[in-house]
């Protein structure tokens, strides 16, 4: 059950939209981990107040990042401490390498990511 | 590309030779087709930093100046491997061993040195060699894996680098000197005795006064024997005794030459066309040895080949700096008391810091700096200046850098703009301040990345680091070239834990912003260093950051690499009970564990958990955590002791069960393991521990500094007591000293080599200062609390750490 089979968003523009935690519910600085069916998503409130979301597995070893330490814009991923940039996904020199990045929409107090929305995805 | 350009050819692939082409290619890119010749099957590399692969600090890629793509980018035809046999003058062209020739227009012999070998009977012997090529070193390296004694003869700069070398490497060292203070040609009496004391503390055995007469043994060295009549044991011979310029092929060649190829003050030989520079050359009768003269050579031979303008050499004033680490020795200059001198002399044995700067006519001409060398390289400038100090308060030449702040008194402002500022790679004033200005530098790391200023021995760090000051102004905080904790700070460790004293700073986020890092919200480095710093200065008052924790320590369980979690209760000294024993077997059966295993600290370890069941099964262990994720106490291995055992003389299962209930939950600056053993036979491995107890008759013994990890490391006898009480308190004394000392991440063995086991002996033995650290340890553990209990009671730890939000499709 818990293999991860990942979907790019964007390019075919259809977003699903689904509600996760509320905006306080969250802790600043400290991942939190959003299961949906197959995919899992690393969920992060910035000191800024910021909320993004990220693919939750590292490009190099599959390294969890919602455990990271989180710096400003970037997190650290756990496992051998490649620095990803929140924003863009891209992972930082030395290293390369790419996460994919979700949308998130603030209403109500409540926080929503944009999954692609990928009939495969459904059970 | 169409003009022919003149060929140029380079003997000799060192630091002096290359260094000329280097900037020869700068001041006139097209005006040579060049060619190098060189013995060595390396390209350019740095000499001196051979001493930091021996040491095993660096990697040999590390110290290659520039690799083979280099020489290709820049259309320098490169013949490694390969050795110029003769040269023809008249006919300008040169052969080597390979039958090559090569015409030139204009040729520059840099052909270095050779080590002198004592022409000892038995020198011929397999394990005698010398110490000058990145192959000595490969071959020390290879032999260190195999034998465990070595002698170094000679206790010159390059010597003492040998052996510490060799202490790192794992053998045993003995230093032979002729005469009874080591360095002499570099120190006064009064710091080389400093600095053999020094070095005697890291383990190096001084042979002093001591004449070898033969090497014995068969194939290979077993030993030397000396005039004295005693001898020596050895597997390994280096003989480190001084440097022969390598002048054979400049005199077949018909080149004049003397102790070295003489040169005139713009490097040309006694022959057209043929100029000589480095360690091969003579300039006004001098021979030099370190690379600082030879870049001051260099710089004005590629000019006068590129055509350009410049000022004749006209010698070169040198210093030495010792590349050992925890010592720092400086010396410069004419540093030997005279009739017609006086000297400045400052001698604080408490903390071991010695400085003599030699005055004469009012001028400063040397300078010997133990302890403390921050001076080193503006006393050098001075004495470069001939700067006049009949003006100057005597004590201001020294002035205490411990207090650092409004300094700037170097006077780096007045030095001209091609004023050599790192004399190991020959960077100037200029070049360093047009790169901090041109690239935006910042810190002495990165000037040191784009300049390569500071990169070899280090001893100019403080003069960068005042350029930046002078350049920068205000921008930059003064860091006095120390070591930084990671690349968001210029500050080193200790200037930060100064200012959270100082200023009493109490949060993560406080520090970054107060000392002004340069990367919003820190780095997964600095982070989890400054919550432990504030942690352990101010144990009952600071709360725990869990967001600038690395993960495990923020779970309180191992995240694993499929991101599952272990989980490792706490079992006292590793001795348990059947009831126990069954609830960790229900709670693996009712967590489906995939995998139960035993620990080399003597725990079940429960593979596999998923995070979102951590709490609840730690409420069903009802056991405290075993900290296996923490820098902090893991376990205390014990043997069954006289307990059980018929050798056993104390009760090393209770002991250890008492060492373990005293510290478990203490942070650390790396994890410490502990192991107490019954008797000497050492069943529980004390030997390889951070800390050690072994039962003797009638008392324990106290090890320190163990390591059975990454670089095996035996412990250092601390301690012999007598009570099981004095082992808590020394424990205590010893791992509040560690706590308060050591750098976060660094493990005891490396503690205790860098401080030395005299050092912590003595301070845990004062009584007023173990008392004092007694006290700072109870007050740091009266506080601790268990994590997993604390999460299974904190709903919000729960939901913000454990939950996972399941959002359904
Ligand atoms: C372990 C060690 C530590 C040192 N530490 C310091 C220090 O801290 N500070 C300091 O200032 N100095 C230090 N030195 C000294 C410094 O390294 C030398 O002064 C410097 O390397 C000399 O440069 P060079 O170019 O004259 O000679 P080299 O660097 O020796 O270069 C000469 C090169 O020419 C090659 N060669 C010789 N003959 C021929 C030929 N016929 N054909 C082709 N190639 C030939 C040789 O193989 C060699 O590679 C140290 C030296 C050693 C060995
Ligand atoms: S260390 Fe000594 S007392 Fe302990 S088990 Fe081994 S032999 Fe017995
Ligand atoms: S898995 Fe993320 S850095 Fe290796």
């Amino acid at each position: 059950m818990n293999n991860t089979t990942l979907h790019s968003a964007g390019t075919e523009g259809q977003l699903a939209w689904y509600a996760a935690v509320a905006y306080e519910d969250l802790a600043f600085n400290t991942g939190k981990t959003i299961r949906c069916d197959a995919t899992e998503v690393a969920l992060f409130k910035l000191s800024s107040g910021t909320i993004r979301a990220i693919q939750n597995r590292c490009p190099h070893k599959d390294g969890v990042l919602a455990e990271g330490i989180v710096a400003g814009e970037h997190v650290f991923c756990p496992m051998h401490d490649r620095k990803i940039d929140l924003m863009s996904g891209l992972v930082q020199a030395p290293d390369t390498g790419c996460v994919t990045t979700y949308p998130v929409r603030i209403e109500d107090g409540q926080i929503y990511i944009g999954l692609p929305a990928a009939k495969e995805m459904a059970s | 590309m169409g003009e022919s350009r003149e060929k140029l050819v380079l003997i000799g692939n060192g630091m002096a030779g290359m260094n000329t082409i280097e900037h020869i290619i700068k001041l006139a890119p097209h005006k040579y087709d060049i060619t190098v010749f060189g013995s060595e099957p390396h390209p350019n590399y740095n000499r001196i930093l051979l001493s930091y692969v021996l040491a095993g600090d660096s990697k040999v890629e590390d110290i290659v100046i520039h690799p083979m793509e280099w020489y290709e980018a820049n259309g320098i035809h490169l013949y490694s491997n390969e050795t110029v046999t003769s040269v023809d003058t008249a006919g300008q062209n040169v052969t080597t061993d390979s039958g090559l020739t090569v015409a030139y227009d204009k040729l520059i012999v840099a052909t270095g040195s050779n080590p002198f070998m004592l022409p000892l009977p038995g020198a011929d012997k397999e394990g005698v060699m010398a110490y000058r090529t990145i192959r000595d070193c490969e071959i020390m390296i290879e032999a260190s894996q195999q034998y465990k004694k070595a002698v170094v003869i000679g206790g010159g700069l390059l010597g003492l680098e040998a052996a510490r070398g060799f202490l790192n490497l794992g053998m045993q060292v003995d230093v032979v000197h002729i005469v009874d203070t080591i360095m002499e040609r570099q120190l006064d009496r009064t710091a080389s005795k400093m600095l053999q004391e020094a070095l005697e503390a890291q383990g190096m055995n001084f042979l002093l006064e001591k004449q070898t007469e033969s090497i014995i043994g068969d194939e290979r060295v077993q030993g030397l024997k000396f005039k004295d009549g005693t001898v020596a044991e050895a597997d390994l011979i280096v003989m480190a005794v001084g440097i022969r310029p390598n002048v054979a092929l400049a005199r077949e060649s018909g080149l004049e030459v003397a102790n070295g190829i003489v040169v005139d003050d713009y490097l040309q030989t006694s022959v057209p066309n043929v100029y000589a520079v480095g360690e091969c050359a003579q300039h006004r009768g001098a021979v030099y040895g370190l690379v600082a003269p030879l870049y001051e050579q260099g710089a004005v031979l590629a000019k006068r080949l590129a055509g350009a303008e410049t000022v004749p050499y006209e010698g070169s004033v040198v210093y030495t700096k010792l590349k050992v680490s925890g010592v720092d020795v400086f010396s410069g200059g004419q540093f030997m008391d005279a009739e017609d001198t006086k000297a400045i002399r400052v001698h604080d044995e408490f903390s071991g810091i010695y400085k003599k700067v030699v005055v004469k006519d009012n001028k400063i001409v040397g300078a010997v700096l133990f302890g403390d060398t921050a001076d080193g390289t503006r006393l050098m400038q001075m004495i470069r200046n001939g700067d006049d100090i009949s003006g100057l308060e005597k004590t201001a030449i020294l002035r205490d850098n411990s207090g650092s702040g409004n300094g700037g008194g170097s006077g780096v402002a007045e030095m001209a703009d091609d004023a050599i500022i790192c004399g190991c790679n020959g960077v100037s004033k200029g070049t360093i301040c047009s790169a901090i200005k041109d690239q935006g530098l910042t810190s002495v790391e990165e000037v040191k990345n784009c300049t390569t200023a500071s990169r070899s021995c280090g001893g100019c760090k403080p003069l960068v680091s005042e350029l930046l000051s002078y350049t920068l102004g205000d921008a930059y905080e003064k860091t006095s070239g120390k070591e930084t904790i990671c690349g968001c700070t210029d500050h080193s460790r200790e200037e930060i834990l100064a200012a959270m004293k100082e200023k009493g700073l109490s949060h993560v986020k406080e520090v970054m912003s107060v000392l002004a890092w340069k990367n919003e919200g820190g780095c997964s480095k600095c982070r989890p260093a400054l919550n432990y710093y504030l942690a352990m200065l101010n144990p009952t008052t600071y709360a725990d950051d869990p967001t600038s924790r690395f993960v495990n320590e923020r779970m309180h369980a191992n995240i694993q690499k499929d991101g599952t979690y272990s989980v490792i209760p706490r079992i006292y000294g590793g001795v348990t009970s059947p009831a126990e024993l069954k609830r960790i077997a229900e709670v693996a059966e009712k967590f489906e564990v995939p995998t139960v295993k035993f620990t080399g600290g003597q725990r079940i370890d429960l593979l596999g958990v998923k995070k979102e069941h951590l709490t609840q099964m730690w409420e069903d262990l009802d056991m405290p955590s075993g900290y296996a994720y923490g820098k902090a106490l893991r376990t205390v291995k014990t043997c069954v002791g006289d307990t059980y055992c018929r050798f056993g003389t104390a009760d090393a299962m209770g002991m250890g069960i008492q060492l373990e209930k005293r510290f478990e939950r203490l942070n650390t600056p790396a994890k410490v393991k502990m192991a107490v053993s019954g008797c000497p036979r050492n069943c529980a491995e004390s030997g390889i521990k951070d800390l050690g107890v072994v039962a003797i008759d009638g008392g324990w013994e106290l090890y320190a500094g163990g390591n059975g990890g990454v670089k095996v490391r035996a412990g250092d006898l601390m301690m012999v007591v007598k009570t099981e009480s004095e082992v808590i308190e020394y424990t205590e004394a010893y791992l509040q000293y560690y706590r308060e000392t050591g750098i976060y991440g660094e493990r005891t063995s490396e503690w205790v080599k860098r401080l030395g086991i005299d050092t912590i002996k003595e301070v845990i033995s004062d009584p007023e200062q173990r008392a004092g650290l007694c006290a700072r340890m109870n007050e740091t553990l009266s506080v601790t609390k268990d994590p997993w209990k604390e999460a299974v009671n904190n709903a919000t730890i729960r939901k913000d750490l454990y939950e996972v939000v399941e959002i359904k499709s």
